[in-house]
């Protein structure tokens, strides 16, 4: 891997998000080709990172390609600290792959598209930083970027309600900032000299007395909750994702929401390991709470997006469950393979019914039927994901759920809850096959959906890459789980002092 | 050819990728390349059934590693015992008559490359699932024929109670399926493993307490209850006959819901490793042949006979195997039969239980229709069709000396030691000879009472009559393998613990035949004869009737007790959703709002009231005050003067001062009025001035 490596993947998209904002407004062809090259690049250097990782640095929990620490800000004792370790890079390929695929679905976009794409690098790049930063006032930095693009997505190019949608988001998000904040800045002052370099931070901050930890541990989940979401901080999520464009929405499920859980195993979990004894079973029980409900919820909805955002709150549910029970390398593993799955499957759900609305111009399920005799493609692929979405074996998603069952159920005391956690199998197999039924089965109105058109190839080719992952991780989870293995049982260890 | 086992189901996995992706314009084509590769997997379990002949059933098992953590490994392999031999001829044969079949039965069809790709993915898990050699990789096959059903189930997915039916059996097996997980996730917790063998070892080593085992058994069951369509999650079977009838003959009655009873066969181990596990797992399927016998004898649709026939014979097989798990829970070395019983039966029905589906579904594809009501008198018009008919429902009667008698009487065997079993076996028999013969006479005696439809009825073509004719043979002849004189028959071949010498039971094959004999009289009396009115007992029995004709009213409970209630609770957290949990969310903004309202108001008048108030108050002050500094000399002298008295009353009586200065302040007060009102005066006449 080359130098730079991680700076290359924060800062290609900035360049993009400069080079687009000099490019004439009116050629749209040239924006977008633009776009998709800024994007193209940092992916392509992701798959590269994560191979090279994978090769080389997988068997050891270290941090690699670690770029510094420089100093940023010498007043605040504040550092330009890059590096990564198998809980990061999949995060990284997952931004990488979503966003490249995200802009490539965002051609149809005609509203102010320089902007719109000048945008969607930044978010970006605020999204890989995130995801690099090894330094607290950095990750900081990044986490609060990539609110502004995300604001802006959602409030311009949104849909009837996009701006209660956009300020309900931004707020949301920031209310959480705050508690980050403020935590952070507790554990400067309480280090001994003050520092904000996170991996200093996990080996001291065990010391600290047990009420600072608890305190430290609550804000952040708080910050990191609302990201998720976890039940009940999730009302933020149906309306934003609802209101959002198609690549936005993919972006905030496939992405955005990992940030929280990843936010949780990178810095709550192994910093505060007696808080996180204290609330393991609180976690888990939100957990279970939102799978149950966000699962009946989804099935109460009449809208195809917000159902597909509700499964979301029912699919992190799996995530929360495997954090509580932190002391089995297995959930925790479930956890990152239910993070990368959903990001894949949800993300193509997201486009998949963004293609539905681009030519019905409804998302409303009651308003179609018997779609499958008019777009047999198009049927299959959703009827797919849908499947991968219930958890079926042979796709990521079931890799992810059972390995977040077995694992949780092995932790003491976890019995009971998990076993009550599976029922969400059923009850998405439930929300999931009657959706399918009531928009691809039954009787089809010739009259009026004779004039739907079938997915078109840009379209496939958005959606294609993440219906191969799906199946080959389901298939063949063995490459994923090893590039991650050896940092989760680190993890474990600093957890279990 | 053993080693390469595995290979076995990705003939049909590879028919399905070629379809689906190259294919699937060419119908024929492809339907030609889904049956070559059946038919290849079907030579290839030929040799591996005759591997295992010459291996004296010595089992084989191959591994590879899926996912490899601390706490768990888990494997892809395959265990290939007699029992998985004899399941991969099963399924082998019973999918080439199927597919062979369909090509007359699906004519016309304009999804027919799908069809048959849904039938090589079905045959590919199907296959998954027998070779398996761990529950993880068996739950993952499970779960994916659990896909093709729902996939076939709602093929003519136009029709909505097609696509109701499939949705309904996806999600109703998936209940089961549930217990299945939890199953699993107690064994990963107590065995630390998911491999057949070593989870058998530790159960049987003792190193998991009872109880657990009795747990891990009862919840592992559940997967089967859902997918053998065990009572009470039976009610998914009836209603996926809207599948086309082949696909209900391969996957509803032959293979897929007969993975339940291979699942219990195949980890008798475990069951038996708690007798309560095991007397659960009897009384389970002794519930479910009892009703779904009763709800047959009184159906009109062809196929829903047949479905609740499946149904009955399907909890026969498990009660069998879970009597087998009491007896040898109770005594390691026990010489009951259920084991052999249980699987025996399981091959031969598959066999004639495909056959009368395929035989209905010829019936069906003559004179389009369902009701036996709208039949009568096929024989005439259909030769082999109700031959082969009839010769399968000799063999599911038992009568010698069909296969359907050699494994029934099986079966009756195993419940020697369990009188209350042995009485309802019986019985089921019994009512077992009778609705399959009332089927029977109604379809192929008498009168035709639909005429018109009887006009245009005519014999299937070769490609149907063909699996017919093949699978009618097989449900003579299949069970000869396990003739109770044979040494080294099926019994010996699927063994589970010791090798077990058979006695032929004498007494038992005479009475078994007797009931299904009088079974078969009774249906001949009413339905062929008709000496007996069977409105007559129909009326006379009229509870019963009604109880039997609405299927012991399952479907409807299930609706008034879960459907429509979780439905309803659905609407009733989306309310609490958009109305409490974000109410809280924007009650709070609305709250920030108001807040931050009455912070202005508060801003507005209180605050900047003070500071204004504060000017105004200097403002006012000083404006009184400009008077004293009047430029009049003697006003100062005077206010010297005044000042210097003061002084030296204050001197001298400070008390005396306040007095003074009272005095001075009105003075000063009269005095300032008088200006006030001189300038007053002058501005509003100036005219006076000027």
């Amino acid at each position: 891997m080359f130098e730079y490596a991680l700076s290359s993947l924060i800062f290609i998209p900035v360049i993009g998000f400069i080079v687009v904002m000099f490019l004439p407004k009116d050629n749209f062809g040239l924006i977008r080709w633009t776009s998709a090259l800024f994007s193209f690049v940092p992916f392509v250097i992701s798959v590269w990172l994560t191979y090279d990782y994978f090769i080389l640095h997988s068997s050891s929990a270290a941090m690699v390609y670690v770029e510094g620490p420089f100093t940023w800000i010498p007043a605040l004792n504040a550092q330009y600290f890059l590096g990564v370790d198998g809980i990061s890079v999949p995060m990284l390929f997952l931004t990488g792959l979503l966003g490249f695929l995200s802009i490539l679905a965002s051609f149809n976009i005609v509203k102010r598209v320089k902007e719109y794409f000048a945008f969607f690098l930044l978010l970006i790049a605020g999204m890989m930083g995130v995801f690099c930063a090894l330094d607290f006032f950095l990750f900081y930095v990044f986490w609060e970027v990539m609110l502004v693009p995300m604001y802006f997505l959602i409030g311009i190019w949104g849909g009837p309600r996009k701006e209660y949608a956009a300020i309900k988001f931004f707020l949301y998000t920031l209310f959480g900032s705050i508690f980050m904040l403020v935590a952070i800045l507790v554990l400067y002052f309480t280090s001994e000299p003050h520092t904000l370099n996170m991996l200093t931070l996990i080996q001291t901050a065990p010391a600290f007395s047990r009420s600072l930890q608890i305190m430290c541990f609550a804000f952040f989940f708080i910050a990191f909750a609302i990201k998720v979401p976890v039940w009940p901080f999730h009302t933020w999520l149906p309306d934003a994702h609802v209101e959002a464009p198609t690549a936005v929405s993919v972006i905030l499920a496939g992405v955005l929401l990992k940030m929280g859980t990843y936010g949780m195993l990178r810095i709550s979990w192994p910093m505060f390991p007696e808080a996180l004894r204290y609330f393991a079973v609180p976690i888990a029980l939100l957990g279970l709470i939102a799978i149950i409900y966000g699962a009946l919820v989804s099935m109460a909805q009449k809208d195809l997006k917000k159902l597909v955002a509700y499964s979301s709150v029912s699919h992190m549910g799996y995530c929360m469950l495997a954090l509580g029970a932190y002391s089995s390398v297995t959930a925790l593993a479930g956890c990152m393979f239910q993070m990368v799955s959903h990001g894949l499957i949800t993300g193509a759900l997201f486009l998949l019914v963004g293609v539905l609305y681009d030519r019905a111009h409804t998302r409303e399920i009651a308003a179609f039927g018997g779609l499958g005799v008019k777009i047999p493609v198009y049927t299959g692929l959703m009827v797919l994901f849908s499947m991968a979405s219930l958890g079926l074996p042979g796709m990521s998603g079931f890799v992810s759920e059972f390995m977040v069952f077995i694992g949780a159920f092995s932790h003491p005391g976890f019995m009971v809850i998990t076993a009550l956690a599976v029922l969400g199998v059923v009850l998405t197999a439930g929300y999931m096959l009657r959706m399918v039924q009531r928009v691809f089965l039954g009787e089809f109105n010739l009259a009026k959906w004779g004039g739907l058109t079938e997915i078109n190839f840009r379209e496939i080719v958005t959606v294609a890459p993440l219906a191969i992952l799906t199946i080959a991780i389901g298939v063949y989870p063995a490459p994923l789980s090893n590039l991650m293995r050896a940092t989760l049982e680190n993890l474990i260890n600093l957890m279990a002092r | 050819m053993l080693e390469k086992a595995f290979f076995i189901p990705f003939y049909p996995l590879l028919a399905f990728l070629v379809i689906v992706f190259f294919t699937r314009w060419k119908e024929k084509l492809s339907s030609g390349i889904s049956i070559a590769m059946v038919l290849l997997g079907f030579l290839h379990s030929l040799a591996v059934l005759i591997a295992m002949l010459g291996r004296d059933g010595r089992p084989l098992e191959l591994a590879y590693t899926f996912i490899d953590h601390p706490s768990i490994k888990l494997e892809l392999g395959m265990w290939i015992d007699g029992l998985t031999a004899v399941m991969l001829m099963v399924v082998t044969i019973v999918s080439s008559c199927v597919q062979i079949y369909s090509l007359g039965y699906m004519k016309d069809d304009p999804r027919w490359s799908r069809y048959y790709s849904y039938l090589s993915l079905f045959t590919f898990s199907m296959l998954g699932l027998v070779i398996a050699n761990n529950f993880f990789m068996i739950f993952i096959f499970w779960e994916l024929v659990g896909l093709t059903s729902y996939l076939l189930i709602g093929f003519w997915f136009e029709k909505k109670s097609a696509s109701d039916a499939g949705k309904k059996a996806f999600i109703t097996t998936r209940i089961g399926d549930l217990g299945f997980i939890v199953g699993l996730m107690i064994l990963v917790a107590y065995a630390g493993t998911l491999n057949y063998q070593e989870v058998f070892a530790k159960v049987t080593s003792g190193a998991i307490p009872a109880n657990i085992i009795a747990l891990a058994g009862v919840f592992v069951f559940c997967g089967a209850v859902g997918k053998s369509a065990q009572f009470p999650l039976h009610v998914w079977l009836p209603d996926a006959m809207e599948g086309p009838t082949p696909v209900s003959a391969l996957i509803h009655a032959a293979t897929m819901v007969a993975a339940g009873v291979y699942l219990v066969a195949r980890a008798m181990t475990l069951f038996a490793g708690s007798a309560s596990a095991a007397m659960v797992i009897a009384v389970i399927g002794m519930i479910t042949s009892f009703i779904a016998a009763t709800i047959a004898l009184t159906q009109n649709d062809i196929k829903r006979v047949l479905a609740y026939s499946t149904c009955s014979q399907l909890g026969y097989m498990i009660m069998a195997l879970g009597l087998y798990g009491v007896d040898l829970a109770h005594d390691p070395h026990t010489h009951s039969v259920g084991y052999y019983a249980g699987t025996f039966h399981l091959m031969t029905h598959a066999f004639f239980k495909a056959l009368l589906f395929l035989g209905a579904g010829s019936v069906i594809h003559a004179v389009h229709t369902n009701d036996i009501n709208d039949m009568g008198g096929l024989s005439k018009k259909m030769k082999i069709t109700t031959t082969t008919f009839f010769i399968a429902s000799l063999s599911i009667a038992g009568i010698f000396p069909l296969s359907g008698f050699w494994s029934k009487d099986e079966i009756i065997a195993a419940t020697v030691h369990h009188p209350f079993f042995m009485t309802v076996t019986l019985l089921i028999a019994f009512m077992t000879a009778f609705y399959m013969f009332r089927l029977c006479f109604m379809t192929f005696t008498g009168e035709p009472r639909d005429k018109h439809r009887f006009e245009h009825a005519h014999e299937s073509p070769k490609s149907m009559t063909g699996p017919l004719i093949a699978l009618a043979f097989l449900s003579v002849f299949a069970g000869w393998v396990g003739l109770p004189w044979l040494k080294h028959g099926f019994s010996w071949f699927v063994y589970h613990g010791e090798h077990q010498v058979h006695h032929p039971n004498y007494i038992l094959m005479v009475v078994s035949t007797v009931v299904a004999l009088s079974g078969i009289g009774l249906a001949y009396l009413v339905y062929y004869k008709k000496a007996i009115s069977a409105d007559a007992i129909a009326e006379r029995f009229k509870p019963l009737y009604k109880l039997s004709f609405n299927k012991w009213y399952f479907d409807e409970i299930y609706d008034a007790v879960i459907i429509k209630p979780v439905l309803g609770f659905t609407r009733v957290l989306w309310w609490f959703d958009a109305n409490i949990i974000d109410g809280a969310v924007n009650g709070s903004g609305w709250l920030t709002v108001k807040w931050s309202d009455l912070k202005m108001w508060f801003d507005k008048y209180i605050i900047d009231g003070a500071v204004n108030g504060l000017g105004y108050i200097c403002q006012a002050g000083s404006w009184a005050l400009k008077f004293i500094q009047s430029g009049s000399v003697q006003f100062y002298a005077l206010f010297m003067l005044g000042s210097a008295v003061g002084f030296v009353i204050y001197r001298v009586t400070p008390d005396g001062f306040y007095y003074y200065l009272a005095g001075v302040v009105i003075l000063a007060l009269a005095r300032l009025l008088s200006r006030i009102s001189r300038t007053n005066r002058l501005k509003t006449e100036p005219d006076i001035e000027g």
